[in-house]
């Protein structure tokens, strides 16, 4: 069984979406669904600050030994602060998903995006949990 | 079809192995240690990989030797009671059927092949049993087989084998007993350290496990790691490196090639051709120092701005800490320090073409 913590929304696509202080930015990463499956991640290329994507959209590649994977935008908006360790230690992904392995903190365009996600709940019937 | 399990399967499962179907069989890829801190273990310290999927072929009649000689291009007649040769079987054209290992019993002759090629081979072989006084046993459903790999490896079968396992020479073996179970062993492997691998019937396979598994002794490890283990040696993985379009001489193997060895072989005159000619193209291993630049299998490769092949196996070496394939390029090209381009993702990254194996400190006890 994975760690799925209820306070977080996430994505089909195994994204996390944590809310932050601000209302309209919110911090991102992948879920420990996903860094199980993908195995010991080598890099991470995530977007500069300022960049700006639409919901769904490439922001990054995630390198792990034997795979490579996208990661998608799960709101529409602008990049406002990048987890730049990642790029030292790309292993706290698997390590520490929901804390050291942030990714990304996006400032969102439509807050409507944020309903659209899926709860702990219903992450975890995705990944047949 | 669901896919085959091997005797360790339950046992994969208990202890929360990642399993994927590989070559029909379903197999551990990595288990809860991971895949890298895996082959680090294989690297300084010793590691156990279920390998049961390979397919074991047994010859016996009194025309065994020659048969053998006759279906593989290395030299059965060089090759004692006793003794293991990495050979192959060839089509008419001189390709690659299948790379496999050629065990001599002083009663029979076992072919050790990939799990993906059980069939075929086992059809290319009776396709050439005819007028010769041989019986054929596919005897892949009944052996499990087990690799003990790393430089530990020997501390370990030694203090658990019968007297003798351990001190065996690389590419000989023997029977003996280990953990109670009647086996036979022989120093092989596929991972570029010193190692073991361990034939056992089915039944056999759970209580050699436990003997050789576990705390103090060795590490179980998975196909991921198997994987990155022998491609840091530049070891050919069939559908790979070798396959039925690639002749020995292009992958590198024409060591194995015994054209001059008194049997006619099934693809004699195709590697004969081929090495009057000399390959038009080689094999090579190639790094990418580029941070985050991993080569991946189908990649494509470029050389001067034209492409020229893909990525055949490619990856993140953990040894080296950067990506690691190997490739096919022009023979003229084909040497350490040549600079070609892949394309990973959306860029075109350099590669460097450097010299086999990637990984030189291994524990490996070659001839």
């Amino acid at each position: 069984m994975s760690n799925i913590p209820e306070d977080l929304q996430y994505t089909e696509e195994h994204e996390y979406i944590r809310r932050t202080e601000d209302p309209t930015v919110v911090q991102i990463g992948i879920t420990d669904y996903a860094q199980g499956e993908l195995g010991d991640i080598v890099y991470v290329e995530l977007p500069e600050v300022g960049a700006t994507f639409s919901k769904m959209d490439v922001f990054g590649t995630i390198e792990a030994v034997k795979a490579v994977s996208e990661l998608f935008s799960p709101v529409t908006g602008e990049i406002v602060e990048i987890n730049s360790a990642l790029d030292n230690e790309p292993a706290s992904i698997n390590q520490d998903p929901y804390e050291a392995g942030w990714m990304i903190k996006m400032k969102i365009e439509n807050p409507g995006d944020l309903e659209q996600l899926l709860d702990s709940n219903n992450y975890a019937q995705h990944i047949g949990e | 079809m669901s896919a085959k399990r091997t005797p360790f399967y339950d046992i994969h499962v208990s202890l929360n192995a990642k399993m994927v179907d590989f070559a029909g069989y379903s197999m551990p890829l990595q288990y809860e240690t991971g895949s890298t801190a895996e082959h680090e273990i294989v690297r300084t310290d010793v590691g156990a990989f279920d390998v049961s999927h390979m397919g074991q072929i047994e010859i016996t009649g009194p025309d065994r030797n020659a048969f053998a000689n006759r279906l593989t291009c290395n030299d059965v007649g060089k090759l004692e009671d006793g003794g293991v040769q990495y050979s192959a079987f060839l089509t008419d054209e001189g390709t690659f059927v299948d790379d496999i290992l050629v065990y001599r019993f002083d009663d029979r002759i076992m072919l050790v092949v990939n799990a993906a090629n059980i069939a075929k081979d086992w059809e290319h072989i009776l396709s050439k049993k005819s007028g010769i006084n041989v019986r054929v046993k596919n005897n892949s459903d009944d052996i499990a087989l087990l690799a003990i790999q790393g430089p530990k490896a020997e501390e370990l079968i030694g203090a658990l084998a019968t007297p003798g396992i351990s001190n065996l020479d690389y590419y000989k073996f023997d029977a003996g007993q280990i953990a109670g179970s009647g086996v036979f062993v022989s120093r092989t492997g596929y991972t570029g350290e010193d190692g073991f691998e361990i034939y056992c019937r089915n039944e056999q396979a759970s209580v050699l496990w436990h003997g050789l598994v576990g705390h103090g002794r060795a590490k179980p490890v998975g196909l991921a790691a198997r994987d990155s283990l022998r491609l840091e040696m530049g070891y050919s993985l069939y559908g790979h490196e070798i396959d039925e379009n690639i002749n020995p001489y292009e992958a590198g193997l024409g060591w194995i090639v015994k054209v001059d060895k008194g049997a006619p072989f099934t693809g004699l005159k195709g590697v004969q051709a081929v090495k009057a000619s000399g390959p038009r193209r080689k094999l090579v291993g190639f790094t990418c120092a580029e941070k985050g630049a991993i080569p991946r299998d189908g990649y494509d490769v470029f050389l001067g701005g034209e492409k020229v092949d893909h990525v055949r196996s490619g990856g993140f070496s953990p040894s080296l800490q950067m990506g690691i394939g190997t490739t096919f390029l022009p023979t003229e090209s084909a040497t350490p320090g040549a600079k070609i381009e892949v394309a990973v993702r959306d860029n075109r990254v350099e590669g460097e073409v450097v010299k086999l194996p990637f990984y030189k400190d291994g524990s490996v006890k070659s001839k």
